[in-house]
């Protein structure tokens, strides 16, 4: 298990020379896509292998829509709008959140969805809405925080419900076809929660192979060697790479929470727009801590700016490099999508870390 | 001169009046900052301090000091106000003379708190060897009602040293083959104060760096002053601020090595748990020094011969390379491109 990283790249590359033909790999996730950039790894890929980043950036992927709609709260007078740091600069139709809060507004930045429930629970004259993106990493935490709400019978804390499923996601992608795909690294944290075997239709009926994969290098390189190794063969299966943390059947407890709170729903993804059953929603006995409910707030329509490739880069269809606006227009100063702004965005992490020497790949 | 209860004893927090000029300001000043920085310059109360000056490059600088929380792990708004003035002097090859201390207080702090930042404030004067010699003070209304936020000071200080002689730093000076050093282990102050800010709490043994650096600075231009092209301390926007002002500044590329870079295990987990790069985030107690390579062993033992040097580590070189940029070697082997921090990075969500 131990080996070096000298000895899994050579693995790697000789894996790759016996594929003999250019392989694309999307990984999936925003935390996979920074720790290769941060490691700088992709210029110790093997020339026949592309790395694309996939729509697993939460921030990425929240609709235009529910931005708007957290704008709207944020304006309403006694509330109280507690989000993550990387939601604070994504643009609206009008203004960000950072903007909102400069102009007086209640905005807080916290680290987890219990912080946003102790503010309602300090706070009793003020409206708490949890501003709850993110897959299945976040969400149980977020349902966690609505039942510790109904137990302290809280009548001042809500939640815009953003959140979204990783499996319908990359079942979208590969059944809208855009974009070639050999294969999927997926993201240790969130399987975590639901386990390596949720992606088994990934494998079984779109014929990719997955393999889960932890952060760390050599644990991003194991996971690829694995890919390419079952690419070679012809093989589509779920590969474990990441059996210390993660298990096949994922955190029953966590499922649970989830499925006591919430139902699967259609809901809309920037760019990719509605994505059948991708989603979480309220169920009807909770349906009081859902904010657009209890606030009267209804969801807009996706006005993205024209100049934003977002939508593209997240599905893996453009390069960060390859969108006009990248760099120039579109800066972490001044960001005109959502995948510029998060630290988890394909975009930022292009810009931080690799955007003057000309990438390979590309 | 009026003799009643000390000012504690009438009120416990800062009230508008603590501002105004009259006898309450007075006895503010009397009863609770001469007391705790008080020396003769101060004493007189006269508008100005008056101080005596041997010739030579006179330094003067000055900042202003915001952080909240007023009390961190580590410090306080008192010990960074005077450890960043002593060291935006120090990094400037100055011998730190005098401070002026300027408090902005809001009505609504508890004298408590004054108490304990200006004690901070003394004994980072004294650790630094240097005097504070005038000051102003003022209180301004709250600005937050009730609510769950503190009462907030500020603090300016400014300072002035002495240039010490025969020393030439100038980035125009730095050459291809130059080593660069940090002076200890990096993040911790940014990544403390993130640790307690309200709505990112994380159990964490993080610690503040703030120090004054004038020590350190004194016994590494004692050794090998001429070797010495650049000295900065790497505040707000980190090493890597630095490191782009350096390339930029000189025209040079900067390689480092990640595997040489000195960081707490506390640090690296907290940066990693935030999505931050630990070279972007701020320190109040380190700084980055570019040295000539003949001189570098010798200022690197120098540095950790020192407390607050202790766990220096010479972390790359200069290069020829063209276009200028950073570039950092992975510990894996791979190479990226440090960039300027383009702001103040915000935790991510996962």
């Amino acid at each position: 298990m131990n080996r070096s990283i000298e000895e899994l790249r050579a693995e790697l590359t000789a894996v790759c020379r016996a594929v003999g033909r250019p392989i694309q790999i999307m990984e999936v996730c925003g935390t996979h896509t920074v720790s290769i950039f941060r490691n700088g790894l992709r210029p110790l890929l093997p020339e026949n292998l592309r790395l694309v980043s996939g729509p697993g950036c939460p921030v990425c992927v929240t609709a235009q829509r529910h931005i708007d709609a957290a704008l709207e709260l944020a304006a309403r007078p006694g509330v109280l709008i507690a989000t993550y740091g990387d939601m604070m600069r994504v643009p609206g139709r009008q203004g960000s959140l950072e903007r909102q809060r400069a102009a007086g507004a209640q905005v807080r930045v916290v680290n987890s969805a219990r912080t946003a429930f102790e503010l309602a629970r300090d706070n009793p004259a003020q409206q708490v809405v949890f501003l709850a993106v993110g897959f299945e990493t976040t969400a149980p935490a977020t349902v966690a925080t609505v039942l510790a709400a109904e137990r302290h019978r809280l009548e001042n804390f809500s939640v815009l419900m953003c959140h979204k499923l990783v499996v319908p996601a990359m079942a979208a992608l590969l059944d809208a076809g855009d974009v070639p795909l050999d294969g999927f690294l997926a993201p240790g944290h969130v399987s975590v929660i639901i386990g390596a075997a949720a992606y088994r239709p990934i494998a079984e009926r779109y014929r990719r192979p997955v393999v889960v994969a932890g952060f760390e290098p050599d644990s991003i390189l194991r996971g690829l060697v694995a890919l390419v190794r079952q690419i070679a063969s012809g093989r589509a299966a779920v590969e474990n790479a990441y059996p210390a943390v993660v298990r096949d059947e994922g955190n029953r407890v966590a499922l649970d929470l989830l499925e006591r709170v919430c139902a699967v729903a259609d809901v809309p993804w920037r760019a990719l727009g509605v994505i059948p059953r991708s989603g979480l929603e309220f169920r009807p006995a909770y349906r009081r801590f859902d904010a657009l409910e209890r606030f009267g707030v209804a969801l807009g329509e996706d006005a993205d700016h024209p100049a934003c490739q977002c939508g593209a880069v997240i599905t893996g269809r453009l390069l960060p490099t390859d969108c006009a606006a990248f760099g120039r227009a579109c800066t972490p100063l001044t960001p005109i999508g959502p995948c510029m702004v998060s630290s988890e965005g394909t975009c930022a992490a292009w810009y931080k870390y690799g955007r003057e020497r000309a990438e390979r790949g590309t | 001169m009026t003799h009643g209860p000390p000012v504690h004893m009438l009120h416990d927090h800062i009230v508008l009046a603590h501002g105004g000029g009259g006898e309450l300001m007075g006895r503010l000043i009397r009863e609770h900052i001469l007391p705790r920085i008080g020396n003769p310059w101060l004493a007189s109360l006269t508008d100005a301090a008056v101080l005596p000056w041997e010739g030579g490059d006179l330094v003067l600088t000055t900042d202003s000091y915001v952080v909240t929380p007023l009390e961190f792990p580590g410090g306080d708004i008192g010990r960074l106000a005077v450890a960043g003035t002593v060291n935006d002097l120090a990094v400037m090859g100055a011998r730190p003379v005098a401070l002026s201390l300027g408090l902005i207080l809001e009505e609504g702090l508890p004298l408590a708190v004054l108490d304990r930042v200006l004690d901070s404030v003394a004994a980072t004067a004294r650790e630094a060897g240097v005097t504070v010699v005038t000051g102003d003070t003022k209180v301004i209304e709250r600005r937050m009602a009730g609510g769950d936020a503190a009462a907030q000071m500020f603090i300016n200080t400014a300072g002035v040293g002495q240039r010490r002689a025969g020393l030439d730093l100038d980035l125009i000076r730095i050459t291809p083959g130059d080593a660069v050093l940090v002076t200890g282990p990096l993040a911790e102050h940014g990544l403390a104060i993130m640790s307690v800010r309200a709505g990112l709490e994380f159990d964490s043994t993080l610690r503040s760096d703030v120090a004054p650096l004038n020590g350190l600075l004194d016994a590494v231009f004692e050794a090998a002053g001429a070797g010495v092209r650049f000295v900065r301390d790497a505040t707000r926007g980190g090493v890597a601020g630095v490191l782009a002002d350096i390339a930029d500044g000189c025209g040079r590329s900067v390689e480092i090595e990640e595997r040489a870079i000195p960081l707490s295990p506390a640090a690296r987990h907290a940066a990693e748990m935030l999505g931050l790069d630990p070279l972007a985030v701020a320190n109040e107690g380190k700084c980055v020094l570019v040295v000539a390579a003949a001189d570098a062993e010798r200022v690197l033992a120098v540095c950790r011969g020192h407390p607050l040097g202790r766990d220096a580590a010479l972390v790359g070189r200069v290069t020829a390379s063209q276009p200028p940029l950073v570039e950092l070697r992975t510990r894996v082997g791979g190479r990226r491109i440090v960039q300027r921090p383009y702001g103040e990075d915000l935790p991510r969500i996962c």
